[in-house]
Parts: C-alpha cells; sequence; structure tokens
C-alpha cells in the first residue's frame, strides 16, 4: 500500500504527573523526506519520538506510522530507531550487537553478513567492529547504535540525536548516508539541536515546552520570521512565545 | 527465532563476565565444603568434665569419647573450678547424690554431658539389674539342686516302694523350672535407620536443601540484577522497539539462565556426591528437575521484583526480604514443628516447596508422584511471575 505521509501524527498530547509535555501536536512525515525535529532541551522531542513508535502512552490523539495505527508491534521492522542514550550490550562486540538487533528485525541468515558488513562501512567502524564496546569510545558508540537502526535497511528511520560526539568529517559522512537513503525513498525523521544540521532538512518542526510553534522548510521559516538563519528562527520564536506568556 | 537471539546473547554475555561465572558455579562448592567441615568435626567434640568424690563406678560408666573427665578434690567448688578451667560440667557426689554444674555456653556440650551422664547412669541401673538377676539366678539354681537331691531321694523312696505314678507327676514341675533359669538375660541393641544410616550428619540432611537454596539464590540475583541493567542502560526500551513479543524476551531470559542454573545444579550435586559421598536415595534426575523448577521460580521472581529497583544495590535490599526468610521456611529448620500461623506463612514461599520436595527425593527416596504436587506449585510460581512479567513491560511499549 503506498501512502503519503510515513509518518502522521494529529493533536497529540501527553502528560507526566500534571506537567504536560506534548500539547496539541500534529505532524506529517511525506515519503522519502528528511524531517528535522528542532528544540532544546526538554522541549518534548525524545517524547514525541516515543508516542511516535507506541512506546509512550499519549494521552490524547493518534499517530499512524506506513498507514498503520500505532502502537503496532509488527510495524516495528520497518522502523529503523536509533536512541538518544546507547543502549548497547558493552560487554559483547560491536559485531555482536549489530548481529543480535539483526535477528531481532529478522534479516535473513543468508544477507547477515553482507548486512553487517554495510552498515559498519557507512559508519566507519569496519576496523573496530570485532572490538568490545566497553572499549569503544562516546562517538563510536554513537556510530555504532546508527548502525544498528540502518541494519535491516529500514523504510523510515527515527534518529534521536544521532550526531552528538561525532566529529564533523563523520557527520559529513552520515548526512550523506541520510542523503542517499532519500533518494532510495525513504524517509528520515532526527532530532536534533544542531542548528547547521537543521539546515539540511527538508522539512523542519520547532518544538519548545511541548508546543509546535513552527512548521516548513527551512526557507519557508527563514521568511516567515523574517530572519536570514535558522538560529534566528530559533530564538525569535522562543521569544515570541515567552512574550504571549507574559501577555497572558 | 526472536527467543533464540535472546537466548544466545544471555548466554554470551554471561560467557563474558568471568566473575559472575565462577560466583555462580564456584561460590555454592566453596560454602558447601565448608559447611561439610564445620557439621562433621562437629562430631568429633569432646566435653570436659570435672568429677569430685564420684564413685569409680559411676565415673567408669560416665566415659565415652565425647567427654573428657578429670579429677578434682572433695573441697573444689564446681562454679570456681568450672569457670577456671574452662569445664563443660562439674559433677559432684554427695551421700549418694550427683549434683552438676553445667557451664551452659555452648548448648552443644552441655547436652553430649547430659548424654554421657544419662547414658551412664542407665548402664549402672542395667549393671545392678543384671547383677540382681545373677545373684537370683544363684539362689534359685542352688534351690534346683536341693530340690533334685530331694526328687531322688523321693524317687528313691518311691522305687523303693513300687509307686511310679506319683513319682512322674512330681518331676514335672522341677523340670519346668529349671528351662525357665535357664535363659540368661543378655540383651543386645541393634538399630535401624529409617532414613540415612547412623553415620547420617547434619550436611546429609540438609545438602538437597542447600542445592536448592544456592539454585534460588544466585539465579534471583544474577538475572534479576542482568535485566536492571538492561532497564537502566535502555537497552530494554531498544529491545522494545522491535518487533520482539514481550513474552519472547522473558522465555529467552528463561532459557539462557534456566541452562545456567542447570549446570550449577550439576556441578554441586555431582561434588557433593563424589567428593563428600553423600547418601543420596532418591533419583538425581528428579534432583535437576525441582532445582530447575526453583531456578525458574527465582528467575521470573527476579526479574520481577527488579522492576521495583533502580540500582544494583537496590537489587539488593531484597535479599533480606525475600531470600533471607525462603530460608528459614525451606525445611532447615522443621516446619510442622513451627506455631499455627508460622506453618502458614511457610506455604506462600517457594523454597518451602522446593525443600520438601529435594528432601523428599533425596532423603526418602521419593518419586515423582509423590513430590508432584510440590512441582505443580513451583510450576505455578513461575507461571504467575512470567505473567506479571509480561504484562508489567507493558510500560516500555504498548502491544
Amino acid at each position: 500500500m503506498m501512502v503519503a505521509n510515513t509518518i502522521e501524527v494529529r493533536d497529540v498530547a501527553k502528560k507526566f504527573g500534571d506537567n504536560p509535555v506534548l500539547k496539541q501536536i500534529s505532524l506529517q512525515l511525506p515519503v522519502g523526506q528528511i524531517m528535522g525535529l528542532i528544540g532544546p532541551s526538554g522541549a518534548g522531542k525524545t517524547t514525541l519520538v516515543k508516542s511516535i513508535l507506541g512506546m509512550e502512552k499519549v494521552d490524547a490523539g493518534t499517530t499512524t506510522v506506513l498507514g498503520t495505527a500505532m502502537p503496532n508491534r509488527k510495524i516495528m521492522q520497518r522502523i529503523g530507531y536509533m536512541a538518544q542514550s546507547d543502549a548497547l550490550y558493552e560487554n559483547l562486540t560491536a559485531r555482536e550487537n549489530i548481529r543480535f538487533f539483526a535477528e531481532l528485525m529478522s534479516v535473513p541468515k543468508s544477507q547477515l553478513s553482507t548486512a553487517i558488513d554495510h552498515v559498519a562501512q557507512v559508519v566507519n567502524l569496519t576496523d573496530a567492529l570485532d572490538r568490545r564496546v566497553s572499549a569503544y569510545s562516546g562517538g563510536m558508540k554513537r556510530r555504532l547504535s546508527l548502525a544498528i537502526a540502518l541494519v535491516q535497511d529500514p523504510e523510515l528511520l527515527i534518529l534521536d540525536e544521532p550526531t552528538v560526539g561525532i566529529d564533523p568529517e563523520l557527520r559529513q559522512q552520515i548526512w550523506a548516508e541520510l542523503y542517499q537513503l532519500k533518494a532510495q525513498g525513504k524517509s528520515v525523521l532526527v532530532t536534533t539541536h544542531v542548528m547547521d544540521e537543521a539546515e539540511r532538512c527538508d522539512y523542519l518542526m520547532l518544538i519548545r515546552e511541548g508546543i509546535a510553534l513552527a512548521q516548513g522548510t527551512p526557507q519557508q521559516l527563514e521568511q516567515e520570521y523574517d530572519v536570514k538563519t535558522i538560529e534566528q528562527v530559533f530564538l525569535k520564536a522562543g521569544r515570541l512565545q515567552d512574550e504571549s506568556h507574559s501577555d497572558l | 527465532m526472536r527467543v533464540i537471539a535472546i537466548f544466545k546473547r544471555v548466554l554470551r554475555e554471561m560467557l563474558r563476565d568471568k566473575r559472575t561465572l565462577a560466583l555462580m558455579f564456584i561460590a555454592p562448592l566453596f560454602i558447601l565444603t565448608l559447611m561439610f567441615f564445620l557439621f562433621n568435626t562437629s562430631s568429633d567434640t569432646v566435653a570436659k568434665i570435672g568429677v569430685s568424690n564420684v564413685d569409680t563406678t559411676v565415673v567408669k560408666a560416665i566415659k565415652n569419647k565425647h567427654v573428657k573427665l578429670t579429677h578434682y578434690s572433695a573441697q573444689a567448688t564446681a562454679k570456681a573450678k568450672v569457670r577456671e578451667d574452662n569445664l563443660a560440667a562439674f559433677i559432684k557426689q554427695k551421700n549418694g547424690k550427683l549434683t552438676v554444674t553445667y557451664q551452659n555456653s555452648q548448648p552443644s556440650d552441655s547436652a553430649l554431658v547430659r548424654q554421657a551422664l544419662q547414658g551412664g547412669l542407665t548402664k549402672i541401673k542395667v549393671q545392678a539389674l543384671a547383677a540382681a538377676t545373677q545373684a537370683q539366678k544363684k539362689a534359685l539354681q542352688q534351690q534346683a539342686k536341693v530340690l533334685k537331691t530331694l526328687v531322688a531321694q523321693q524317687q528313691k523312696m518311691a522305687a523303693a516302694q513300687g509307686a511310679t505314678g506319683a513319682g512322674a507327676t512330681q518331676t514335672a514341675p522341677v523340670q519346668s523350672q529349671q528351662t525357665k533359669l535357664k535363659a540368661p538375660t543378655n540383651y543386645s541393641v541393634t538399630s535401624h535407620y529409617l532414613y540415612g544410616s547412623s553415620d547420617s550428619t547434619f550436611f546429609d540432611t540438609f545438602l538437597p536443601i542447600l542445592l536448592g537454596f544456592f539454585v534460588f539464590f544466585f539465579v534471583f540475583l544474577i538475572s534479576g540484577i542482568s535485566l536492571l541493567n538492561e532497564r537502566t542502560t535502555g537497552t530494554l526500551t531498544r529491545l522494545l522497539a522491535t518487533p520482539i513479543r514481550r513474552g519472547e524476551i522473558i522465555t529467552g531470559y528463561l532459557m539462557g539462565y534456566g541452562l545456567f542454573a542447570l549446570i550449577q545444579t550439576v556441578i554441586t550435586v555431582t561434588f557433593a556426591l563424589t567428593v563428600f559421598q553423600i547418601h543420596m536415595i532418591g533419583s538425581v534426575w528428579l534432583i535437576l528437575l525441582i532445582n530447575f523448577l526453583l531456578a525458574l521460580v527465582a528467575l521470573s521472581m527476579g526479574i520481577f521484583v527488579s522492576t521495583f529497583a533502580n540500582s544494583e544495590f537496590q537489587m539488593m535490599q531484597f535479599i533480606p526480604i525475600l531470600v533471607i526468610p525462603q530460608v528459614f521456611f525451606s525445611g532447615l529448620i522443621p516446619v510442622d514443628q513451627m506455631a499455627n500461623w508460622l506453618q502458614w506463612i511457610a506455604h506462600i514461599f517457594p523454597l518451602y516447596y522446593g525443600g520438601n520436595a529435594l528432601m523428599n527425593v533425596a532423603t526418602r527416596g521419593v518419586g515423582f508422584d509423590g513430590i508432584a504436587l510440590e512441582l505443580g506449585i513451583l510450576a505455578l510460581f513461575a507461571i504467575l511471575f512470567t505473567i506479571l512479567n509480561v504484562v508489567g513491560m507493558k510500560r516500555y511499549r504498548r502491544v
């Protein structure tokens, strides 16, 4: 079934106790696009991502991924997810980690080693593949997490802060890979608070205090706020939000 | 297949962690060895007894290999000597009356003295009785002799008189009296032991329970901490971002740690049987089966309580609450001698059923039918906690 939007979020709201984390958020990610979620830490980006994956119970609203209402267990196979914190088995080698998740994702046995070699190459870890993760640096762990997210060749990639602790050169490499995936018709949802990364996305969504402040292509946003960079969009949007708060 | 992936991963992680592996396989052997020597040397203890002015017959009778007697003067005071020479007891005789003063700081020593004393006094009584019967016998024999001569004389007289009938009736009772006297009162005691043998020790009876306890304790701890780590490092959330079923995760864990528990049991049982020559009457396979079920209970329970802990240290805090009480009800202390309400409490602990079953198989040779109920209850425990775990994981993914 062909669907126009890979992700469709409608009026999602979520509270942790009395503290609202997401307020009436809606979002569409068209097939074959890269969407960036930007916002300061604590804005609700990770909660939104988890709600999309069906791992967080939402209080109101619906999320649909690849034409299927979430939560749905089987659809997970078509999503590559990279969590904000590196969730790796430190006692195992990188290869064993990738292999384990590949098995869970039902990658056929015959394709396992080629898939592992391929993703290791993408994140530049081929030489360190048989080292234990406990000996890895922070950046290497991030790259390994990304490799795991890519291993089953998913239609949708959801990456939560993928480039934290990764040097600029490798960051270029990773973005090149994301563009290549996009060229293959795959969709990417990426959260970040690095502004130059935001400029590379097809669509952007600004979140602050659980509210979607602005949505659109980077150019649209810059025009809308009458500024030159996304960073300025971000700052201006934040200021406006604070002003409207003080008006209330 | 996802279950297999989890299973393989659990095995691989465990094999990489050499210290935990050593804890699981070598620690039980170490504790067993320690207990073996602790319990076995206790049977060679000797209690020191001081005696003052006690008849030699009594002293002789009391003497056995578990007590060492020291003689004191008639003026010695019991309390002073017990303190000075660290005696287990002091026996003083006055006008045929024995007064015993126990130190009683080691109840086991007091017990040894009491045993020796009681044994000795019975011995004396028996001897006295034997002596009395001996004397009686002699007297009777003399009487019989007199009677015999009397009878002989009578017979002679009767023969002379020609009245044979009267003579025959007179001899009969005398003969019967003689046969009665012949039986000597030489009682010997033969003992039969229903379970175990005369050299059964604490160790023999406790070993099966200890095996069950080791399995329970280590599996509980290791599996609980392992799932806790999985939770705190975020790998559990990551796992649930794959199409794996919640039940598959738990099953993989059960298989992985179940295998280690099985290996642990095999090692400890083999060790106990070959090195210590333990008496094990029942089937070893049943012992393994019970331990495996106990491991499954420990595993599912460990995983369950780990959700209430936020760190390894908090996991440790469950040991005094959930593990130690189980030891009391595992059969090391006889449950049927406990207060009624305690007996009821015993029934909520898995180790009560496990200990019961292990004891029945190992020391009474009970077969599968005899322990089916316990096995069933253990299985129910495991199923209950597994369901709770699977449901509890809904917190991380709603499907």
